[in-house]
């Protein structure tokens, strides 16, 4: 009769926790995904492509259903490695490919004919000009993907680092080897 | 007066070194080999040259002009030749170069003519005009242009107006000296601000360890029969900081956060930039040189009133350093910087320099790791906890930085000071703050590629539908004018079958609800139904055998060829 | 060209002159201890101290770190001297080496060495010895016993037999096991007239090692080293739990002096509540920490298992130390008053 009991009331407490579960899983029910979301707002926004997808939120798509791995993205470098990880725990990976330091297009316009190939392949629209018109770039707006690069038929573009002025310069991590001589870090 | 002093929390006592340089009366600085003046000098946007290189400028002249509502003009330090203005190195702890204008000085020391305004007829926004276009930058060490802290609040009436003469850091005496020597001046440039902001009380706060000074500013406030108050403030670091000098005259605590402290009804201003004011207000003077204490390890360390844009180098040869100076300092020793170029200029912030060497500043041990001891939360000014900081620095969670007020930091160094584990606590912090800024604008940047990447693929897409609209559009307009013609001409050929031309209507692209599109199809539509029926078989009823036969053959083999018209038409007998 | 940071000018202070003053602030209590027990104290504090070093020492070259700058911060020999003190004078040689090499490898540097250790490391090893070992830790001298020093260092080193000497119970043992056997019908005035035991007012001259060691506390807070915060908190903790009840029912519980002047009381308010890695930080959190040591420290003693309980007491703290620092952040600079 106990047994019957016990096993009554520990019956009847899954029931209602699983009532509870399904309650809850229905009211508080989030819409979208939040976790592309999250992903998408670690990713740098280049919309370069070189993942293998056709810009960020089709990768962090496919990252959040788990269908790739974690370290196609050179523009968000190994930091952005490193924040999808601890985001979805992960383990962390060398980058796939190269990572580059940050980059801005520039027409050379000399040499510009004008034929809009370029405009039309920036995924920012970062190109301004129009049909045998001068394009330049908008300094701004480029995100160095590279995409300008492969479409223009006089091979006018190239890609420059981004210099360090006073406007963007940063203070370095001041931590020192103290294994042997103090290593002189430089600011 | 009697005024009641308050307390800030924390503070660390230095020993101060200030009798090395206080004890020698200004001298002038001689003329400089070159001077490099830099354009940016003040906070704001960057002034924009207006001489160029071959010209030759007077002492005083407008060299950069002021660029926006925040930012102050540079002007010509003395006469001479514009060799260039190209980008040289700036006295910045990056050693990175902004752009400078070069001159070679002729020797001569022409002034620009010049005269002071008649300040009665000039309303407060013409007198911030003039200050900014004499280029009067805040000299305590931010460089904010000082006229855009001479309007006051409207909603809050100004209670205080404060003179920071502070001068809390060790080893720098220049404004101490600038007091005993032209605390007339001081006192008419108070005055000028003043007038401008109506406070309800003017305080000068210095520090107790200054009694000439403190002397010299009594006597001449009361010969200009000003009802300014004198207050010695008891030494201890940092009560030279803005927020620190408020809070102890005036018991008021503005948090980190409030950029303007005349949302709370007081404002400050370096002593220094008082005078400066002056020179320029009474005298017409732009600001072309300030009092710099040259000091360390030197044989002769004094004030020297030096000229902006003297390289470092060689205005600190005039206190004679000792051989085995190794860098250059500039501003003091606990929250300057060695100058990573030692020909780097003096700007108009620049307050000190102090000779560096081995023997007097003793490289630092190793850093330890965070005991806890809480000795740093103990030093804070402002109270924070700076070994929580510096936990989450070190992790790079910036987020929890944050949590812990980070941004109010002021740098100060009071931390790093007292810490028995000799860890660079200042060090992690600007990392931290330099860090979140520069996610902050890569994060724009992110957005704002985001925006313009969704904006672009919605243009396309609408590209796309414009044009899918458009051939619609004319294929039905095609179709039309064929339906029109195919009518004509069967009208015109009077022949019965010949209908259903118009009734195969182009096949139109399925696009969303076009009524135009639409319409037009059944226009044409109508048309051919219209054409048909004209065309119809109208007298049936009569018909000789011959002529039903005939009819029942075509009959038969339009059946066979599949053309065979719907059955109601055939069955529809007109009348 | 070099680079150093500022600040170039630093206040003379170091991790080493930390710890240095820490065990100069335990000598009077050395001094009282070794005044009453023999020099026993001293044998161990030798043993503690090497063991830390050598231990120290290995653990610091397998984790790769430099050994001059880490061995001579003085942290390890701190937690050697606390280990000596809070063990029986006469304990075994090696349950002394067992519980030093317990608290340096294990409770500090399995967590990431000096800094980082959540819980007191003495305390960690007195928890573990006291757990393994119960026997040999409750075994302290008779006071007053005055064995000489070849005597004692035979029984450390184990070549003499432990004698009855050793079953003489400190204070609170004796106090706890006479208020368990007695079944509420002992008077505790009537036990505290046994001066054999209890001495003048807490113990047969235990109370002067007390002594001692708040002499060095005071010492230590007028150097800084220690704010008021958490002793103050510890002690007014003990003083108002045992005068409550002492005032109830005085029959049954000690007074608030006897309570503050034997066992571990002192030794924990000023050196080990103050431990500042494994404790609080902000003042409203040493306050709440040292309060809640002192009650749970009273609590164990009297309702426990163990006739002292401040080293579990301390330990339940560490781990609550975190949260209670994150809820009890001081405001800062400007923000009084206002909503954060």
């Amino acid at each position: 009769m106990d047994i019957l009991l016990a096993i009554a009331i520990m019956a009847l407490g899954a029931v209602v926790l699983g009532a509870a579960l399904g309650f809850a899983s229905i009211k508080f029910k989030v819409e979208g995904d939040p976790l592309v979301e999250k992903i998408e707002a670690i990713l740098p926004q280049t919309q370069c492509g070189q993942c293998g997808y056709p810009g960020c939120k089709p990768y962090a798509e496919a990252i959040a259903k788990g269908e790739c791995d974690i370290n196609l993205c050179p523009p968000g470098g190994m930091e952005g490695v490193q924040r999808l990880a601890d985001l979805l725990g992960r383990e962390v990976k060398a980058l796939e490919a190269e990572e580059k330091p940050k980059q801005v297009a520039i027409i050379d316009e000399n040499t510009c004919i004008g034929c809009t190939l370029c405009i039309q392949a920036c995924p920012v629209d970062a190109i301004v000009g129009a049909a045998k018109q001068m394009h330049t770039i908008i300094a701004q707006q480029c995100t160095g993907c590279e995409l300008c690069l492969p479409p223009c038929p006089v091979e006018c573009i190239h890609m420059e680092v981004i210099p360090e002025t006073l406007d963007n310069w940063k203070w370095k991590f001041p931590v020192i080897e103290i294994k042997s001589a103090p290593a002189k870090e430089a600011a | 007066m009697l005024n009641k002093l308050f307390k800030f929390y924390g503070g660390v006592k230095p020993p101060s070194n200030k009798t090395l340089s206080n004890a020698l009366p200004i001298v002038q600085a001689p003329l400089p080999s070159r001077l490099v003046v830099p354009l940016h000098q003040s906070i704001g946007g960057m002034p924009r040259p207006v001489v160029q290189a071959g010209e030759r400028v007077l002492k005083g002249q407008l060299i950069g002009q002021a660029d926006g509502w925040l930012s102050a003009a540079v002007h010509a330090p003395t006469s001479g030749t514009v060799l260039e203005v190209a980008m040289h190195v700036r006295p910045h702890v990056s050693g990175l170069d902004s752009l400078c204008v070069v001159i070679e000085p002729d020797g001569q020391d022409e002034w620009i003519a010049h005269g002071p305004p008649d300040i009665a007829t000039m309303s407060p926004a013409d007198i911030c005009n003039y200050l900014q276009q004499h280029g009067v930058v805040g000299l305590g060490g931010a460089g904010f242009p000082t006229h855009g802290k001479l309007t006051a609040t409207p909603a809050v009436p100004m209670a205080e107006l404060i003179i920071n003469a502070a001068e809390c850091e060790p080893y720098i005496t220049c404004d101490d000296l600038l007091m005993r020597e032209r605390a007339d001046d001081i006192v008419r440039g108070i005055a000028v601000f003043r007038d401008m902001l109506k406070p309800q009380s003017v305080i000068i706060g210095v520090e107790d360890n200054k009694p000439e000074a403190i002397a010299a500013m009594r006597a001449a406030v009361d010969a200009q029969n000003e009802a300014f108050s004198v207050v010695a403030v008891p030494t201890l670091y940092p009560a030279g900081g803005a927020k620190q000098l408020i809070r102890v005259l005036t018991g008021k605590e503005v948090p980190g956060s409030m950029r303007s402290t005349a949302d709370m009804g007081v404002q400050v201003f370096n002593v220094g930039t008082a005078y400066a004011a002056w020179r320029a207000i009474g005298h017409g003077e732009p600001l072309i040189s300030r009092i710099v204490t040259l000091t360390g390890n030197v044989r002769q360390a004094h004030n020297v009133e030096a000229l902006i844009g003297t390289p470092m180098n060689e205005l600190l040869q005039l206190a004679q350093p000792h051989p085995d100076t190794d860098g250059i300092i500039m501003g003091g020793p606990m929250m300057g910087f060695l100058v990573p170029n030692e020909s780097a200029p003096i700007v108009k912030t620049s307050n000190c320099l102090i000779a560096h060497s081995e023997r007097l500043f003793p490289p630092k041990a190793p850093e330890m790791p965070c005991i806890r001891c809480g000795a740093c939360a103990r030093a804070c000014p402002h109270e924070l906890q700076p070994f929580e900081l510096y936990w989450h620095a070190r992790a790079k969670d910036f987020g929890k930085t944050q949590q812990y007020n980070i941004f109010d930091c002021i740098e100060c160094g009071c931390c790093s000071f007292v810490c028995p584990s000799r860890i660079p606590l200042v060090q992690y912090f600007r990392f931290a703050k330099s860090e979140i800024w520069a996610r902050e604008r890569e994060k724009k940047a992110a957005d704002e590629a985001k925006t313009r990447f969704e904006f672009k693929q919605f243009r396309e897409e609408r590209e796309k539908t414009e044009k899918a609209e458009k051939l619609a559009k004319a294929a039905a307009a095609q179709a039309a004018k064929k339906a029109a013609e195919a009518a004509a001409a069967a009208a015109a050929a009077g022949d019965a079958g010949d209908a259903p031309v118009a009734d195969k209507a182009p096949d139109v692209a399925v696009d969303p609800a076009q009524a135009a599109k639409k319409a037009a199809i059944e226009a044409a539509m109508a048309r051919a139904k219209a054409q048909r029926e004209a065309a119809q078989v109208k007298n049936t009823d009569d018909l000789t055998p011959e002529q039903a036969k005939a009819m029942a053959d075509i009959e038969a083999r339009r059946q066979q060829a599949g053309i065979a018209e719907p059955a109601t038409t055939t069955e529809t007998k007109p009348e | 060209m070099m680079f150093a940071p500022a600040p170039f000018l630093l206040k003379d202070a170091s991790v080493s002159q930390v710890m240095t003053q820490v065990c100069l602030a335990l000598i009077p209590g050395i001094a009282a201890y070794a005044w009453l027990v023999g020099p026993a104290i001293l044998v161990q504090l030798v043993i503690a101290s090497l063991t830390a070093v050598a231990a120290e020492a290995a653990m610091l070259k397998l984790r790769g770190k430099p050994l001059a700058m880490f061995l001579s911060d003085g942290s390890a020999i701190v937690t050697a001297w606390l280990i000596a003190l809070t063990f029986p004078p006469l304990a075994p040689w090696w349950l002394v080496v067992t519980g030093t090499l317990f608290a340096i490898v294990i409770a500090k540097h399995l967590y990431g060495g000096l800094g980082q250790n959540p819980f007191n490391p003495a305390m960690v090893a007195f928890a573990a010895c006291i757990v393994s070992f119960p026997a040999l830790m409750s075994q302290w001298p008779s006071v007053g016993l005055q064995m000489p020093l070849l005597d004692q260092l035979n029984v450390i080193l184990g070549l003499a037999p432990r004698v009855d000497a050793l079953s003489g119970a400190t204070p609170l043992d004796a106090m706890k096991t006479a208020l368990k056997l007695g079944e509420g019908q002992i008077d505790i005035a009537h036990l505290l007239a046994n001066q054999d035991i209890y001495g003048n007012f807490a113990g047969r001259g235990w109370e002067w090692v007390a002594a001692g060691y708040l002499l060095g506390g005071l010492w230590l807070w007028r150097r800084k080293l220690v704010t008021w915060h958490a002793p103050v908190a510890f002690l007014a903790a003990m003083v108002l739990v045992s005068g409550a009840l002492w005032l109830y029912q005085p029959a049954s519980f000690a007074s608030p002096l006897f309570h503050l002047l034997s066992g571990g009381t002192m030794l924990g308010a000023f050196f080990i509540i103050t431990d500042p890695v494994s404790g609080c930080t902000t003042p409203r959190g040493k306050l709440i920490f040292g309060f809640s040591a002192g009650l749970l420290a009273y609590i164990i003693r009297v309702f426990g298992g163990y006739p002292d309980g401040v080293a579990f007491a301390v330990l339940l703290m560490n781990l609550s130390a975190p949260l209670i620092d994150q809820l009890t952040q001081p405001r800062i600079f400007g923000m009084k008053g206002r909503q954060s």
